[in-house]
């Protein structure tokens, strides 16, 4: 299976580990991965400020650069999603696109779905905060919602059981948004902010001791406020728990 | 008026969070009504399915509305019921007022309608010398504080009982400092008692008009619309032309469905049924469009036509709990709001769908299964096709869509950008033009990107080979 790891722009620039984890994950599990160096960003930032046009480009090079692998996969829902159900309203009746957006997967998803595996051999005796990142959650369905009537699940979660000490934080509102939300967390900063520090507080009555998502983005802006604030809590991405890398001090 | 004027949502949610108690109690306070609606909506296993028929009704009708509408009209006629028709809000109002000249009406009991408010009917009648009480208690505490409301399901959500007890000493002459509910309550029921008394017509809005019937649906929990229309002989009904179902076989799906989704209450208290007006009276329907046949004729858009307003979105949303229904400067806040008053008036209404993260617990909250957060994301895109959008959205998005054509301008400027990051003193990275560093720390810039990293790994490997 020729698999290619798509390294969202501000991952590739400012979480070079969360990558890297990434890589050193896939590559443990077997799986041989290529990073197509001509990747850059996937034009979400565009797109979700309106700016269509400026989004179609890239999402052309996208689609071409992309192509023809088994798989991608990417350590970020959002960017995922982006693709998988945004590309859609850019690029109409292109055929690399069709298939392309079948073959993509968010990194948990293809861990589960694709690769199912039901062990690693970590150990991470701490007590996890998981925070489910909107897009993952309600537009790649990696878990079920509060708000639907259906069977729970939760692949991220079910990921991180595999881990051996691991324990779970129990949050009062398991899935609310972060605050983040692309350029609103700079256009809607005080929202954002508040957004945040709840989010924060429901972790810190949960005794979470490393708090982590599948979206650096979310986690970005949580450990921005979490370091302003000095509060007791580290912050790491998935695949750099599931790559058994070590908790940042 | 309330006192937020501004149109721009990001600078009145700020004023909104300058006190974080208020906002958490606001937050709070709606967070109890979505868990509320989540126990109710998880008792029933059919839930679901229930969205889905709803959905799919509300989806039939809307592409044959023009059908209905005239099956209703046949039907409510045929009942006794003069059916008006009103292209858009002024229409709507000269309408209501013409009827109630006929009768020499001066005084109006109303019970709450969010066309009305839509149409600004209060004020306009107000003009000509006619007074309007709002019925609903929450509609009243708002009315008396010349306030719009702030919700469309609880318009009083933003207001304490300490607020409230203010209003009604000033207006009402109750004791002052007393907050005991049940003392405001009774304070309220005796003056709107007076009211209901002395009307001379009642205005209800319509909740669920039936084709099939011709009768019409209002659902309130106060029972101040029976009692609004019962002691009156006028009764003049307002109702947007998207309220329609087509049978009365459906009305059963709705009602579940409202109530939960909207407080959590397996059904309203009162769902009263109209069907033609009482001996000796006249029963008046408006059939309002104000717009929306232009949303019905768009594909991006048409979905929020199956809206039957129980404000489940706006409970659920994390960013109208923070920010408050008076920040959208508009009659209907939150998700929907976002939706519905952009495509009426982009010019004002363009911070809208972008005071949304695209969370999409909007959509997935919407009984009748409304993609409310995709039509959000959609919108924006119109919002920058009306040339609503400033250079200083649009000029950024354009350089890096160049730079991100062009991988190795990207690696390079990405170079710089952490090599600044790393090495420019701190007053200079958390200035007051970098809204991300107000409250939040920025990332640490590493010295090198995953790329690089990448290749470095690439070359030592072929190296050992």
């Amino acid at each position: 299976m020729r698999v290619a790891l798509f390294v969202p722009c501000y991952i590739d620039q400012l979480y070079p580990r969360v990558a890297m984890a990434t890589l050193d994950l896939l590559e443990q599990l077997g799986v041989d991965v290529e990073f197509p160096a001509a990747q850059t960003c996937c034009g979400q930032p565009m797109l979700n400020s309106g700016c269509d046009t400026d989004a179609l480009p890239l999402a052309e090079r996208f689609v071409e650069i992309f192509s023809g692998y088994d798989a991608i996969v990417c350590p970020s829902g959002s960017c995922v999603s982006m693709v998988k159900n945004h590309y859609d309203h850019l690029l109409h009746e292109n055929a690399n696109y069709d298939t392309l957006r079948t073959q993509i997967f968010e990194l948990c998803e293809f861990l589960v779905d694709v690769l199912k595996i039901d062990s690693l051999p970590v150990k991470f005796p701490y007590k996890v905060g998981l925070h489910s990142s909107c897009h993952g959650l309600r537009e790649l369905r990696l878990a079920s919602d509060s708000e639907l009537n259906a069977p729970e699940f939760n692949k991220p979660k079910q990921l991180l059981a595999l881990l051996d000490g691991v324990e779970f934080a129990e949050l009062k509102r398991k899935d609310e948004c972060c605050g983040f939300g692309g350029t609103f967390a700079v256009s809607e900063e005080a929202v954002s902010c508040t957004m945040g520090r709840d989010r924060i507080a429901d972790h810190l009555q949960a005794g979470t001791q490393v708090l982590t998502a599948g979206d650096m983005s979310c986690l970005m802006h949580l450990a921005g406020l979490i370091k302003r604030e000095k509060q007791p809590i580290r912050v790491m991405h998935i695949a750099e728990i599931l790559a058994g890398y070590e908790v940042p001090q | 008026m309330s006192a937020i004027k501004s149109y721009d949502h990001p600078t009145n949610a700020n004023q909104f969070n300058q006190d974080q108690d208020r906002t958490h109690w606001h937050d709070s306070s709606l967070w109890f009504i979505r868990e509320k609606r989540d126990r109710m909506s998880k008792s029933l296993p059919e839930w679901e399915t229930l969205r889905s028929c709803a959905s799919q009704i509300k989806a039939h009708t809307v592409s044959k509305l023009a059908d209905y509408l005239e099956e209703f009209e046949k039907n409510a006629t045929a009942r006794g019921v003069q059916v008006h028709w009103a292209k858009d809000a002024e229409e709507h109002n000269q309408i209501v007022l013409e009827i109630l000249r006929k009768h020499q009406a001066k005084r109006i009991v109303k019970s709450k309608s969010m066309l009305t408010e839509e149409c600004h009917l209060n004020p306009w009648l107000e003009k000509h010398g006619i007074e309007v009480v709002d019925t609903d208690l929450g509609e009243r505490i708002v009315q008396l504080r010349q306030e719009p409301p702030s919700h469309i399901v609880m318009p009083a959500i933003h207001l304490k009982k300490e607020d409230v007890s203010n209003t009604f000493h000033e207006h009402l002459q109750t004791e002052k400092g007393n907050n005991d509910p049940n003392y405001l309550t009774e304070s309220a029921r005796q003056h709107l008692r007076q009211k209901f008394c002395q009307a001379d017509v009642g205005i209800t809005g319509v909740n669920f008009a039936i084709a099939e019937t011709g009768g019409f649906v209002v659902c309130t929990n106060e029972g101040n619309a029976d009692l609004g229309v019962s002691l009156p002989k006028v009764h003049i009904a307002c109702m947007g032309i998207e309220k329609l179902i087509p049978k009365a076989d459906h009305l059963s799906i709705f009602l579940r469905l409202l109530a939960r989704s909207a407080t959590g209450q397996p059904i309203t208290t009162y769902s009263s049924h109209f069907h033609g007006p009482v001996e000796g009276g006249e029963l008046h329907i408006v059939l309002v469009d104000n717009g929306r046949s232009k949303i019905m004729n768009s594909d991006d858009y048409r979905n929020s036509l199956k809206c039957i307003r129980c404000g489940a979105c706006m409970n659920t949303c994390p960013v109208y709990r923070r920010s408050g229904g008076h920040s959208y400067a508009a009659t209907v806040p939150g998700p929907i709001g976002s939706i519905l008053n952009p495509l009426r008036d982009a010019k004002h209404h363009k911070t809208l769908p972008f005071a949304c993260t695209l969370c999409g617990s909007c959509s997935d909250v919407c009984p009748v299964k409304i993609n409310l957060h995709e039509q959000l994301l959609t919108l924006r895109t119109e919002v920058k096709n009306q040339k609503q959008l400033p250079m200083s959205k649009t000029l950024p998005m354009r350089i890096a869509s160049y730079v991100f054509q062009r991988p190795k301008l990207y690696a390079w400027l990405g170079g710089i950008g952490k090599f600044f990051l790393r090495t420019m003193p701190r007053f200079l990275i958390y200035n007051p033009l970098n809204p991300w560093g107000r409250h939040r720390e920025m990332p640490e810039a590493p010295p090198e990107s995953f790329r690089q990293q990448y290749a470095q790994r690439a070359k030592k490997k072929s190296d050992d080979r």
